[in-house]
């Protein structure tokens, strides 16, 4: 007989496939804490959450906490905003290396009119978050996390 | 797979328009019927490039609407997201299509009216190609997605900030010479002779990229009508024949490896190459997608053109101009011909033929002739990178 009995289905409908969800990345953030990912094939760290390892593509994930520490690898000022940003302007987007491995972007908290490329390989620090409100086609807010140079 | 030809070309002219984006398209797809002298009836699918147009215009589903504004009957219509590079994997679609034996003749191009939204919105609107969920909360810009590359690239190979900023602006020198010269450009006759201290003084937008770093917001269009090459002959004496393509794609900027070595472009130029069967020795000239000075450099390094670190010393040399190693941008690329996204793709491939039918504006012109031409276009933050390999004649088997 076709067909499969509603309990079945449901069953199949519970199975988790996101073990970090972005609603859960960004409450950690707004607490000052960073979460990730560790590996159970590869060891590794993923960070921000992915469904997958980013390095061996492994689904066997488990949520950990980051240490917050890590490098800058890049960064700019932006004077020219987009729509939504123009109270923030200047503000500095950058790319972190965390201690654990995985980069994240995210701010930095930093007087934009002394950035210059000797801050790229300091060392910063997760220092707390930024929420963006929102406008009407982003889905509601969304969090990032704001780094700040200790040396 | 069947060779492909593209027997026919349109473009509107870039800049600010006062039609509406499917206007500019049925314009262009008008002008590469009559161009290939064939007639709309004997077009069996439309690949139309669109990335912004429910923003812009409110439009969704436009290739649907662009197939009936020319009464092209109930033929298959697709519209094509990619950012930046829409119009040109629309076109990579489209010669799989007709490689494939489905379809004999087909349009492939793209439109867009970003111009229209102004500066503000138009930024937010460009923004949305970065990662929403962890990018946007940021407040990433485009132009600041390459500063940031441009940061790098500066640490990689230590050059001075200040040094880099003068490199990168021959780029922009070089680009808006070509578009002053170019009666579609949206800069035609205007910034053909800027100086250096222009560039490096222009407004700053995302350290270290000023206003003329940058390419500007445009409206336009631009289609082609492709064919089996078989029967390209029946139509034109100069038929442009589609060697290689390839395609690519990547994530958000922070799961990068380098920012000035994105894979996806480095992957998707060696599969153009290896299905044409060429090197980058043969190609006699490109269309790189400079939406900034620095986007030029990183792709002809990824392409192999130059070596990590060497095209910012190359095209300061004049290596990337008329006579140099390979000329780069002969149209005056996005930065001086305008690049409305969604069309850029087509229109890199428009200015690739003229130049190989010998109709580019004197000045930017090669002679002789090219043979071989390829295409650059990338969407997003190195999201979605095309390439497109063209000849005078058909691939060697």
């Amino acid at each position: 007989m076709a067909g499969m009995a509603q309990e079945e289905i449901e069953k199949e409908l519970s199975r988790v496939y996101t073990v970090l969800t972005y609603e859960d990345y960004e409450a950690g953030l707004k607490e000052g804490r960073l979460f990730g990912l560790k590996c159970a094939s590869c060891g590794k760290i993923t960070c921000h959450p992915m469904h997958v390892c980013q390095w061996c593509s492994s689904r066997s994930l488990e949520r950990t906490k980051l240490c917050g520490e890590g490098e800058l690898t890049t960064f700019t000022v932006i004077r020219v905003p987009p729509e939504g940003f123009e109270a923030d302007v200047p503000y500095i987007p950058c790319i972190v290396e965390t201690k654990e491995g995985p980069c994240v972007m995210g701010r930095l908290d930093y007087d934009a009119e002394r950035a210059t490329p000797e801050l790229i390989g300091m060392q910063v620090k997760l220092s707390g978050a930024y929420t963006y409100e929102g406008d009407k086609y982003s889905g509601g807010a969304h969090t990032c996390p704001v780094f700040k140079v200790v040396g | 797979m069947r060779d492909v030809a593209i027997i026919g070309i349109g473009h509107t002219k870039f800049g600010r328009a006062s039609k509406a984006s499917l206007e500019l398209f049925s314009e262009s797809v008008l002008q590469a019927i009559d161009d290939a002298g064939v007639e709309l009836k004997d077009i069996e699918a439309l690949f139309q490039g669109a990335a912004l147009a429910g923003f812009e215009e409110g439009q969704v589903m436009s290739a649907a609407f662009s197939a009936a504004d020319l009464n092209l009957g109930p033929i298959p219509a697709t519209r094509y997201e990619g950012a930046c590079a829409s119009a040109s994997i629309a076109i990579r679609d489209a010669a799989m299509w007709v490689g494939s034996g489905e379809y004999d003749m087909v349009i492939a191009g793209g439109m867009e009216k970003a111009l229209t939204m102004g500066t503000l919105f138009a930024t937010r609107t460009f923004a949305m190609a970065c990662h929403a969920p962890t990018e946007g909360p940021v407040g990433l810009t485009f132009p600041a997605v390459f500063a940031m590359a441009a940061m790098r690239y500066a640490k990689n190979y230590d050059i001075p900030l200040e040094k880099l900023r003068e490199k990168m602006a021959h780029v922009s020198i070089k680009n808006h010479k070509h578009g002053a010269l170019n009666p579609l450009a949206q800069f035609y006759k205007k910034l053909g002779a800027l100086k250096l201290e222009e560039v490096i003084d222009s407004k700053m937008v995302a350290d270290p990229l000023s206003l003329l770093d940058c390419c500007p917001f445009s409206d336009g269009a631009s289609a082609l009508v492709l064919c089996a090459a078989e029967e390209a002959r029946k139509y034109t004496d100069e038929p442009v024949y589609i060697l290689g393509t390839g395609q690519g794609s990547g994530g958000p900027l922070s799961k990068m490896e380098d920012l000035t070595k994105p894979v996806s472009r480095i992957s998707s130029a060696k599969a153009a190459f290896k299905q044409a069967g060429l090197t980058p020795k043969d190609i006699d000239l490109v269309e790189v997608h400079d939406c900034f000075t620095i986007a030029e450099l990183i792709a002809l390094e990824c392409m192999g053109f130059f070596d990590w670190g060497e095209a910012a010393d190359a095209v300061e040399e004049g290596q990337t101009e008329l006579g140099g190693k390979i000329p780069v941008n002969m149209s005056g690329g996005l930065i001086g011909k305008g690049h409305p996204i969604g069309a850029t793709g087509a229109s890199q491939i428009y200015w690739i033929i003229k130049q190989m039918r010998g109709e580019a504006a004197k000045g930017n012109q090669i002679d002789p002739v090219p043979e071989y031409g390829m295409t650059d276009t990338l969407g997003g933050d190195f999201g979605t990178l095309c390439h497109i390999i063209l000849g005078r004649s058909k691939r060697k088997k």
